[in-house]
């Protein structure tokens, strides 16, 4: 379903991973994601989103198949390799997994830790330019002002916030979000929705988030693709996603959500 | 412990367990009296020298207070000891700790070697190291002072890398996808996570040392024990008596203000 003159950023080439002897994560997954898109997975909690989001960044090693990012194989992918090719995808997690002991900004840093080489960033040696960048990136989530506390000290709402502006300040092509809202209350998770929203269509990257409310998943997605057990059944634009599609998609588990 | 009359099944097993309790005390108590059989221990002896004990104490009691001038120099190397072998200690625990966490460190063969080794020194009591090290490097401070590492190495790096393991994961993960390597991730993960705790197991390992590091004396290893051992050797309880109220003067005053700020630390 590629619109004219977009390149595939991300593609899954009969992607397979089993937990363990048998249990199975994702089976045979085809998927092409082109750049500038905003994805939505929905699926009930366990069909295998958050190991499809994680295998993309490879946080998570897939058991078969070949996974490519603009063009190059993270799958095969080693060392500085690897490293080089995750420093260009962003992560925003369920439980925003920053350092609570440490400052917001030194956590908004964090972002460009792979720029640097070893001994710099360990001292600390970050550029005007990069500590400059992170507070750009704050203002842009409107916690400037929160600069100097302890990430902590922040609600959840804000936490998020601030791994949103840690994942502008890495300036990715890709951002992967698992489950972004999941702790957050209704209020909160459409002010950090408007954020993704906001680096999708101001900085131009390509996102894909894993949510289980339908109801933000209609609000902002654009394009579907629906996960349950392991396999893709939907995929497809959210205009013209029938509400039939969500039932499909939300039955046959016996976990309810 | 249980109510009267209602006899229901819940009782059942709780009697089987009473039971070996009960065997458990005789075997316990059985187990005294062979010991003090065997080695010969008699309350009998203590209480008709106890006059012999009175004396003493009375006699440290009066303290020489003119020894002082003799016992600071040595106190206070005591207490260099006990700093240069924490610090020594500590440095090597630190990295140590890290080779040995398995959320850092995820080949288990790796890990698991490291640890059988930490676990072996870790067995070795203080003084014994001391006698090593005075056959290895001769008497003096310096063999207190391997000592003492070795000691702190074995208390900080066991508390460290418990420490280590309970962090949450989850910064891990984040700077890991941010494409960070190993070091980095360790800087701006692990470290934040856990150095307060480090510092505190520091503090808690050189309160040990300077306890410690007052008997080391006693078998060449430098420090305050050499006079320790030198005045009871020849009854002067009255110099003895000097060296301990100094001796437990500063080990009350170490521990406070390392505790003190242990506290201020941790909140």
């Amino acid at each position: 379903m590629a619109d004219s003159a977009v390149k595939p950023i991300i593609e899954l080439k009969n992607v397979n991973k089993i937990y363990g002897k048998d249990i199975v994560g994702l089976k045979d997954i085809n998927l092409t994601i082109n750049k500038g898109e905003f994805v939505v997975i929905v699926g009930l909690s366990g069909a295998g989103k958050s190991t499809l989001l994680r295998s993309i960044n490879r946080l998570i090693d897939i058991s078969a198949g070949d996974i490519l990012i603009a063009g190059e194989s993270i799958t095969k992918a080693k060392g500085k390799e690897l490293r080089m090719l995750r420093r260009n995808i962003g992560m925003i997690f369920q439980s925003f997994n920053l350092v609570k002991r440490s400052s917001v900004l030194r956590n908004v840093l964090t972002g460009r830790v792979a720029y640097y080489p070893t001994w710099k960033s360990t001292l600390n040696l970050f550029t005007k330019e990069d500590k400059q960048r992170a507070y750009d990136a704050l203002q842009q989530v409107d916690l400037a002002d929160k600069v100097y506390s302890r990430a902590d000290e922040l609600s959840g709402g804000q936490q998020q916030r601030v791994a949103i502006a840690r994942v502008l300040t890495q300036n990715p092509d890709i951002i992967l979000a698992d489950e972004p809202t999941a702790s957050l209350d209704p209020q909160t998770s459409r002010r950090v929705m408007q954020d993704l929203k906001m680096l999708n269509e101001k900085h131009g990257m390509t996102v894909i988030i894993n949510l289980h409310s339908v109801q933000l998943a209609k609000e902002f997605g654009k394009r579907v693709i629906g996960v349950r057990a392991g396999e893709i059944i939907y995929d497809g634009k959210m205009s013209e996603t029938p509400e039939s599609t969500f039932n499909q998609i939300y039955s046959g588990g016996e976990k309810d959500e | 412990m249980n109510s009267t009359d209602p006899e229901k099944l819940m009782t059942l097993p709780k009697k089987k367990f009473k039971f070996w309790n009960l065997i458990w005390v005789i075997i316990f108590i059985g187990g005294l009296f062979i010991s003090t059989g065997v080695t010969k221990t008699s309350l009998g002896a203590f209480f008709s020298n106890f006059g012999q004990f009175a004396d003493i104490f009375l006699q440290m009691l009066h303290p020489n207070w003119a020894y002082l001038g003799a016992v600071i120099p040595l106190l206070l190397e005591t207490i260099k000891m006990a700093v240069l072998g924490t610090v020594i200690g500590s440095v090597l625990a630190f990295i140590y700790a890290l080779l040995i966490a398995r959320n850092i460190v995820k080949n288990k063969t790796v890990t698991g070697i490291l640890r059988v080794i930490m676990n072996i020194i870790r067995t070795i009591p203080d003084l014994l190291l001391g006698a090593i090290f005075v056959a290895i490097v001769g008497i003096g401070p310096v063999a207190g002072i391997l000592a003492l590492a070795i000691c702190t190495f074995g208390i900080v790096v066991k508390l460290f890398y418990e420490a280590i393991e309970t962090i949450d994961p989850g910064p891990i993960e984040a700077l890991t996808a941010v494409g960070a390597n190993k070091l980095q991730i360790i800087v701006f993960a692990v470290l934040p996570q856990v150095i307060t705790y480090f510092i505190s197991y520091c503090l808690y390992a050189f309160e040990i040392n300077v306890r410690a590091s007052t008997v080391l004396g006693y078998i060449g290893a430098g420090g305050i024990g050499l006079y320790l051992q030198q005045t009871l050797q020849v009854f002067d309880y009255a110099k003895t008596g000097t060296i301990i109220i100094v001796i437990i003067l500063v080990v009350v005053l170490i521990d406070y203000i390392s505790s003190k700020s242990r506290e201020a630390l941790m909140n």
